[in-house]
């Protein structure tokens, strides 16, 4: 055997409290394709960023070809022949292929001379290389997406790259799209490089894949072999392993219902979704209720449609075909202030972003939404704003060295919390919560599980979204499982991990509730 | 419950050392009768600079105020040949300035166009149509028209004094309003204003709206001035006012600012000229202590500026 292309070995990193990477030791030999699988926040895209230089290790040794790296940086990276193919191509739209080509592979010194006879010649072969079928003058702009990757590719060929790293290539390709892919996969593989391989689809990694490693919440936690002798033509077996042994690895054992919730059966149906689609934002077909004094959780691969799904009920995306009902009644939300009006709140995902704003003080921001109801006339009324801003302050525990602090001081657990102190003042009927946990800390995160569960106990309807498996199953009564913009699955009672996760790929099994 | 924040007591005091040289070395400057008169050719400054800093505290800029305030000028002056009273160039000079800040607000607000193209825009129209239809010929008012019909010490006053009042009212208001938070917050950040139930295009279009209206009113108080209206003036206001808004420490990013600074950043910037004068220094100088105050105004505002670091989120 030789020597490795690449060798990770107790990789570490954290980005503030938050553990990202704990140990993941990987390698990569010349000539195969290693599949790397893991759930959201699992560390992939961490590990990546490590790979590539993006992202410093706080921990571990890191080995390309053999020679130790101390502190790779991304210039390092491409001149030892790491290149990452990403789900979206990063070319510029207006230039033509070969001109993309050249500015990713010629001196970036701006006054050199562009040689354009050369730059052709190199950027045709290249094409050739991975068996692309337009021309080099064809602008990026006319190429569909497999195309822009394949250029993505040519690229990465261009620049030597003996370690090349794809995430989710498939995810937007047709079948013979795919098939292509897959024939330059097999070239590249066949010429001695390496590649790490990351996708979703299980079928895939038994179709592509030489090994395969599972992270898990950042920890590596197995690495196996396939092999494809006596295999049927196109795939591998596991050594030792199937499918179902993959989906075990990614969940774990630990990960059952820790508290269950009291169901809230008998109680009215407050949030009433019926064949609810949206064509912008590739929803379709969603088909659920979500009772007063209940939560359910909507969980799924990122892209699946929850987030657009959360839109459309908040009236960001409003929809185009389908019904939603309020208590009974029949509603149409085409803007976030009548959703607001009708008693609907949404703590967006991007916190930092979309749910606070940073130039404004805690009390400014927790009064946002109630504008109309606390200054009625538009007149502010700022010791009315203070009480309000207090109450929440103390009734969420909430680190802040005042009511008139600007939010930008506060720790991301406490912005968070302000964030949804807005919408608690709204008082709403229906709150939507989006990723409501991400980038906070343990302590915080338990604070805000505990305020959610209380909020369903005064008979609120709770849509809890969330990537996170255990939050899922610790909150919710029922869960929702979404997939490719529609709802795939409606679990009543106690599903394992195991059966989301199941869901959530595609791999539904006789016994798993379709919706 | 007035808090004095940095830039506010960094302008006024500078304003208070210009002044305190001056009125050491320079003790003609505040003779009454001088010191009123520019104070009255600053109120119509004052009033487009409030106009500006709405536009700039929700992340747009409006240059088409210049051309507005000539057609503004304009449109008022040939009123007044038709009903010769103050009360009637007033009107439509504010008319004038609230259709011109409409037409922007829709083109920005509604259609979502960069405020900077369409200001450009309507700022070339409005100027070249004005020369199209006066040919540069200038328009003399009716006698009783001037100074608002009062003397001219009375007109100046009223005219100081308007200003110092719509000033008054709009910080108060920027303050004290749930309208003045939304420009705020829209300005900040606009999908975040928009997840909090507030419309961002309303908000943007009420301060375009705003400006032409001010701009407008600033006209107004201008031609009252004069006997006859210049159909080229207003050239560079728009400079003029982005200046002190700038001095008066409105970020260009939105969501900054109080309208109560644009007093002294204003006040600030015409001393600087009859200050130079006085001190002996060649009127050359007069644009470089212009520019060189702009300048620091902006550094500082670069230096304080918190820094912002995207924390990574773990994947």
């Amino acid at each position: 055997m030789t020597s490795a292309l690449l060798q990770l070995v107790g990789i570490k990193k954290t980005f503030g409290a938050v553990t990202a990477l704990n140990g993941v030791s990987f390698d990569l030999r010349p000539g195969e394709v290693h599949a790397l699988l893991g759930g959201n926040g699992a560390g992939k895209s961490t590990l990546i960023k490590v790979i590539t230089g993006a992202h410093p290790s706080d921990a571990g040794t890191m080995a390309v070809g053999g020679h130790p790296i101390a502190r790779l940086t991304p210039a390092m990276a491409r001149s030892l022949g790491i290149a990452c193919i990403y789900q979206q191509p990063a070319l510029f739209p207006d230039l033509t292929v070969t001109e993309n080509i050249g500015l990713r592979l010629e001196s970036t010194s701006p006054f050199r001379r562009v040689r354009h006879r050369e730059r052709r010649r190199l950027a045709a072969s290249l094409l050739r290389q991975v068996g692309a079928g337009f021309s080099g003058e064809t602008g990026v702009h006319d190429l569909s997406m497999p195309q822009q990757q394949l250029v993505e590719i040519a690229c990465a060929i261009g620049a030597g790259a003996k370690i090349l790293i794809m995430d989710e290539p498939t995810a937007s390709l047709t079948q013979p799209e795919q098939e292509l892919l897959f024939g330059v996969v097999d070239h590249l593989r066949r010429n001695g490089s390496g590649i790490i391989y990351i996708s979703h689809r299980l079928e895939e990694i038994f179709r592509i894949a030489d090994r395969v490693t599972v992270l898990r919440d950042g920890e590596s936690v197995v690495t196996r072999d396939l092999t494809r002798t006596g295999s049927a033509e196109g795939t591998a077996i596991g050594q030792g392993f199937d499918e179902a042994d993959l989906i075990h690895w990614m969940v774990g054992r630990h990960l059952e219902r820790t508290s269950v919730a009291i169901p809230a059966a008998g109680a009215p149906d407050r949030l009433t979704v019926h064949g609810l689609g949206c064509e912008i934002s590739g929803v379709h077909d969603i088909t659920f209720a979500v009772r007063a004094g209940e939560i359910v959780g909507l969980t799924g691969l990122v892209g699946a449609g929850r987030t657009e799904l959360a839109r459309i009920l908040f009236g960001l995306t409003p929809a185009d075909t389908g019904e939603i009902r309020l208590d009974g009644i029949p509603v149409t939300i085409s803007s976030p202030e009548e959703a607001i009006a009708l008693g609907i709140g949404y703590l967006p995902e991007d916190r930092r972003r979309h749910g606070i704003i940073l130039d404004l003080s805690v009390a400014q921001n927790i009064s946002m939404s109630v504008h109309t109801r606390l200054f009625p006339g538009g007149w502010l009324r700022p010791d009315a704003e203070q009480t309000l801003a207090e109450h929440y302050i103390h009734r969420l525990g909430i680190k802040t060295a005042g009511t008139s602090a600007e939010v930008a001081t506060l720790s991301g657990g406490n912005q968070q919390k302000v964030a949804m102190a807005r919408w608690l003042a709204a008082n709403p009927r229906v709150l939507i919560l989006d990723e409501p946990t991400q980038g906070v800390d343990v302590g915080a995160k338990s604070e805000i599980h505990r305020h959610i569960r209380s909020l369903v106990d005064q008979g609120l309807a709770v849509l809890l979204i969330s990537s996170e498996l255990p939050e899922i199953l610790a909150l919710s009564h029922r869960i929702g499982v979404m997939r490719s913009g529609t709802l795939t699955a409606l679990f009543e009672g106690h599903p394992s991990a195991a059966q989301l996760m199941r869901a959530a790929l595609g791999n539904l099994e006789p016994g798993d509730p379709p919706c | 419950m007035l808090k004095w924040n940095a830039r506010e007591f960094t302008v006024a005091t500078v304003l208070a050392i210009l002044w305190l040289g001056l009125a050491v070395f320079a003790p003609d400057f505040f003779s009454p009768q001088p010191l009123l008169s520019r104070l009255t050719s600053s109120a119509p400054k004052l009033l487009v600079a409030c106009g500006i800093a709405l536009v700039i505290l929700t992340r747009n800029i409006d240059i088409s105020v210049g051309s507005l305030y000539a057609v503004a000028s304009v449109a008022a002056g040939h009123a007044s040949h038709v009903a010769p009273t103050p009360v009637v160039i007033v009107a439509v000079a504010i008319v004038t300035g609230l259709g011109g800040g409409v037409i922007n607000g829709f083109l920005v607000a509604t259609l979502r166009l960069p405020s900077i193209v369409v200001t450009l825009a309507t700022m070339v129209t409005w100027r070249e149509s004005l020369r199209l239809g006066q040919q540069g010929v200038f328009i003399n008012l009716p006698d009783n028209t001037q100074w608002f019909s009062l003397s001219m010490v009375g007109g100046q006053w009223a005219i100081v004094l308007a200003a110092l009042g719509v000033l008054t009212v709009l910080a108060w208001a920027q303050k004290n309003l749930a309208a003045g938070r939304h420009l705020h917050a829209v300005g900040s950040d606009p999908e975040a204003a928009r997840l909090a139930g507030i419309s961002p295009g309303r908000a943007t279009f009420a301060a375009f709206g705003l400006c032409g209206t001010l701009t407008g009113l600033a006209a107004a108080l201008n031609i009252a001035q004069s006997p006859q209206i210049d159909p080229n003036t207003g050239r560079l206001l728009e400079l003029e006012a982005v200046a002190a808004a700038v001095v008066a420490g409105f970020a260009v990013s939105g969501g900054r600012g109080r309208l109560l600074t644009l007093l002294p950043a204003t006040l600030l910037l015409v001393s600087i000229s009859p200050a130079l004068t006085y001190l002996g220094a060649k009127p050359y100088w007069d644009k470089a202590v212009h520019g060189a105050i702009i300048l620091t105004a902006v550094m500082a505002d670069g230096l304080r500026r918190p820094k912002r670091q995207c924390r990574s989120q773990a994947t």
